[in-house]
Parts: structure tokens; C-alpha cells; sequence
């Protein structure tokens, strides 16, 4: 997104409307001051459970993928030439690799579409690229627990393949006209600086480090698991050691400069819009448990339970919804406090950051109204019936 | 030599720009910068990963930010 600078007047209007804003809030009145303490409630339990040490590590894991890994490497999948079924499992799973910020992925979009693989990829790819997003993923683990995370990932590349397939399918005739070209997708890097083994080492210390500092203690159920927590300082420690060690062998200064820079990218980009997204959260739906501005009644009446209506309900919103990166998850979580059941909240995951009202007027430019209104249909309807059924078995 | 910044105006794009101005001022390169937002002119040019930099229609790198040493690298090779 663009940031665009702003005339005088308007920044006068804006300070005039906070203000104003400010002035007419009632803030003696208990549902309102609950609210305002809630907010930074839940921004402290995010703070000290959240952010140090999952959204920080996590970070630089995302740092290293963009300055590290070569993406151009990818990119060769997605070609017109390639396989098919290369290139929807590609497009599936590129997420966590290409689109880890958000202006990359149109680009990368469209030239799927109109030079590369065609439609089916492309949509793959558009569906999966803020899904299957590693600090997304991450942090999904860390707030909603193993099974829901762990649904949320799964399904959402499976989602990303089955409605590129039915997309390529439903528009095979329209897709045979565009103009093919292989240059866009030839690597252009040049020869690897480390080998994939030594690449693997850095990554796999840097994920077990991320791994074993949030391990949870199982609560008496499983004794391997709680001898794991018991020890997580010393097997954090070791991978520490690992990482130190393939940083100091394999990688120069200079690299190293490079991966911070894109790290601290990374923290500016989305920790202000983490830290508004938990405010705005608690402000008004409160910490699980606690009450703030929006009455959990409503959200139980809306979206509580598991019928198939609380579960379209979660989805079609959640398509039109804007969120900003990763500020779902406080979302949802102040949602689930306030009695969402589980399937509407694994409907809103999977059908609310991929699409947004803007995001559709966008992809609508591109594709024109009738693929756009079926890539929308096909979200919500599986999202919908994804959820009816996590619900169930949940 | 026109120099040009390939990118739809993302913030990355603009560290691109600003990197690239300042690496011609440094060492005084006769040279302008252009801007080059039109998404299918991009593509045109045979780029897909913004933000990338190129040099009289040829591109020298892309879908990285370069800092002001790396563009100087890649200028002295096409010059």
C-alpha cells in the first residue's frame, strides 16, 4: 500500500475529528472504561505472551526467507511450461515464501495469470500468498492452540489448490488467449552462495529455536511432552548454538546486515499494525472472559454455536472484512472469548484474510466481474462448509 | 543512462528510487532516474518481482532493495 502524504488541512481535520471524537466519548460511563482497560489488557497479554518470543523470532525467520532464499528459484514452477500439477502445488505452498509482503503480491499475480501458468495457478497462488503466510501461521499456533492453527495451515492449502483447480476448470475456454512468456520466469540469480544442506541447518535451528522456546507444558497428559517442557531452556540453548555456529561458517557480514535490515522491514511493517489490531480488539470485545464495548451476547447470537448460519455468517464477512496483516488473530481470539464457537472462527480464518472488499475491487480490474464473483463464491462456500464440519468434530 | 526504478509504489520501491539517487549524486553519475509504475509495462520489461532496477530498458536486478553499494556495483558493469 502507498502512503501518501497528506496536505496540512487534512492533518488539521483529522487532529480536529480525534478531538471531537475524544470529547463526546463517554469515558465515566463502566462499559466504556472497561472497554479502554481491556484494550490494554489484552496489549500486555500480548506483549508478555506473544510478541517476544513467537512474533520476534518469527520475523527473522521471514527475514531470511526474503534475503536468503532465492525466490526467483520459485518462480520457475509457476512458468507457462510447467507441469500442471507442479504449479498448483507450488502456487499452494509459495505463500510462505513469495508473498511475505503485501505489494508483492499483484505483481506476481498477474504475471501468473496472463504470462505464466494461467488462471488456475495464479488464483492458487492469490488464495494461499496471505494464508499460508509464516507469521500468520505462527502466531495462529500460539493463540488458538495446536488444533485450530493446525487446521487453519493444512486446510488453507488445500483450499488454495481445489479452488485454482475448480476456477481453471469452470473458465477453461477464456484462458487459452494470453500471451505466454517464459523470460519472466527464468532465474536470474546467480550461482548459490551455500549449499541446500547448509541452507537447511540455518533454517531448521532458527524453526526448532522458535519451536521449543513457546513449548507448552501438556498438563499432566503426556509425560514425553512435558519432559520436553521441562528441558525447553537447554534444547533452545542448542539450537542457539547451532544457529550461531552456521552464521559464523557460512555467512559474511555483509549478509548478515542485509538480514537485519529486512528483519527490522519486517517489525516496522507489522508491529504498528499488530499493536492497533490488539487495541482495537480488546477495546471492544475484551479479553476471553471479560466483557468490553460490544456485549458478548451479541456475538454469541450471531455467531455461537456451530449451526450452518453462524458458520456462513463468519465467512461471508470475514470475505469482505479488511485485514491488515496478522491483526486477525487478536480479532478472532477476542471473538472466540466472547462466545464464538469454533467452526465460525476457522470459517472467519480462511476466508478473512485472503479476501476484503478492496482486495476484490483489485482483483476484479483484473480478472473482470464474473471470474471475480466466482473466485468469491467459491471462498465463502468452502470456507462455510469447512467450518459446519471443524465444528463438529471440535 | 537513464536509470530506471520499476515498481508499483510500495515502500520498497521508494528506498529503491532514493538509494539509486543517491548512489548517481555520489559519484556524480551523468544520469537520470525514472520511475516506471505501469504494471504491464513492467511486465513488458520481463519482470514480476518488485521492486526492480534497469538501465536503459535492460534489467540488472529484481525483487530486491539495493543499497547504494550494490547499485554502484551494477553500474560499473554495464558501463
Amino acid at each position: 500500500m502507498a502512503s501518501k502524504e497528506l496536505s496540512p488541512n487534512k492533518r488539521l481535520l483529522i487532529i480536529a475529528g480525534v478531538f471531537l471524537a475524544v470529547f463526546f466519548t463517554p469515558f465515566t460511563h463502566p462499559r466504556v472504561a472497561a472497554a479502554v482497560q481491556e484494550a490494554f489488557l489484552m496489549l500486555a497479554d500480548y506483549a508478555h505472551e506473544h510478541v517476544l518470543l513467537c512474533v520476534v523470532p518469527a520475523m527473522f525467520i521471514a527475514g531470511a526467507i526474503v534475503v536468503f532464499l532465492n525466490q526467483q528459484a520459485v518462480m520457475k514452477y509457476l512458468g507457462p511450461k510447467a507441469k500442471k500439477v507442479v504449479a498448483y502445488s507450488v502456487a499452494s505452498v509459495s505463500g510462505a515464501i513469495l508473498a511475505v509482503c503485501s505489494c508483492t503480491v499483484l505483481p506476481l499475480f498477474k504475471g501468473i495469470y496472463k504470462k505464466g501458468a494461467g488462471l488456475g495457478p495464479a488464483i492458487s497462488f492469490l488464495y494461499s500468498g496471505p494464508a499460508v503466510n509464516i507469521l500468520a501461521i505462527v502466531l495462529s499456533y500460539k493463540v488458538f492452540g495446536w488444533k485450530l492453527g493446525l487446521t487453519r495451515m493444512v486446510v488453507s492449502v488445500v483450499f488454495a489448490f481445489l479452488i485454482g483447480l475448480i476456477m481453471q476448470t469452470i473458465f477453461y475456454k477464456e484462458d487459452e488467449k494470453r500471451l505466454a512468456d517464459e523470460r519472466l520466469f527464468q532465474n536470474m540469480g546467480g550461482p548459490e552462495a551455500r549449499s541446500l544442506g547448509q541452507m537447511a541447518v540455518f533454517m531448521i535451528s532458527m524453526i526448532g529455536i522458535l519451536v521449543f522456546i513457546n513449548w507448552a507444558p501438556s498438563q499432566g497428559s503426556s509425560t514425553l511432552w512435558d519432559f520436553i517442557y521441562s528441558s525447553k531452556y537447554w534444547i533452545t540453548g542448542a539450537f542457539g548454538l547451532l544457529l550461531a555456529y552456521a552464521l559464523i561458517r557460512w555467512f559474511s557480514k555483509d549478509e548478515m546486515v542485509e538480514w537485519g535490515g529486512a528483519t527490522r522491514d519486517f517489525a516496522l511493517q507489522i508491529l504498528p499494525l499488530l499493536f492497533g489490531g490488539v487495541l482495537v480488539a480488546g477495546f471492544l470485545l475484551g479479553r476471553p472472559g471479560q466483557e468490553a464495548l460490544i456485549p458478548s451476547s451479541w456475538v454469541a447470537s450471531l455467531v455461537g454455536g456451530n449451526s450452518l448460519l453462524a458458520n456462513f455468517f463468519a465467512s461471508i464477512s470475514g470475505a469482505f472484512m479488511y485485514f491488515a496483516t496478522l491483526t486477525e488473530i487478536p480479532i478472532i481470539q477476542g471473538l472466540l472469548g466472547a462466545g464464538m464457537g469454533q467452526g465460525p472462527a476457522l470459517a472467519l480464518l480462511l476466508a478473512g484474510p485472503s479476501l476484503s472488499l478492496p482486495s476484490m475491487l483489485v482483483i476484479a480490474g483484473e480478472l473482470g466481474l464474473k471470474k471475480t464473483a466466482t473466485y468469491v463464491a467459491l471462498v465463502v462456500v468452502f470456507s462455510t462448509f469447512a467450518g459446519f464440519v471443524f465444528g463438529m468434530v471440535a | 543512462m537513464i536509470i530506471q526504478i520499476l515498481g508499483t509504489g510500495c515502500p520498497k520501491c521508494k528506498t529503491l528510487e532514493a538509494n539509486a539517487k543517491a548512489a548517481i549524486e555520489e559519484r556524480m553519475i551523468e544520469a537520470t532516474v525514472e520511475k516506471i509504475t505501469d504494471l504491464d509495462q513492467i511486465m513488458d520489461m520481463g519482470v514480476m518481482m518488485t521492486p526492480a532496477l534497469a538501465v536503459d530498458g535492460q534489467v540488472l536486478s529484481a525483487g530486491k532493495v539495493l543499497n547504494k553499494n550494490q547499485i554502484l556495483v551494477l553500474l560499473k558493469e554495464v558501463r
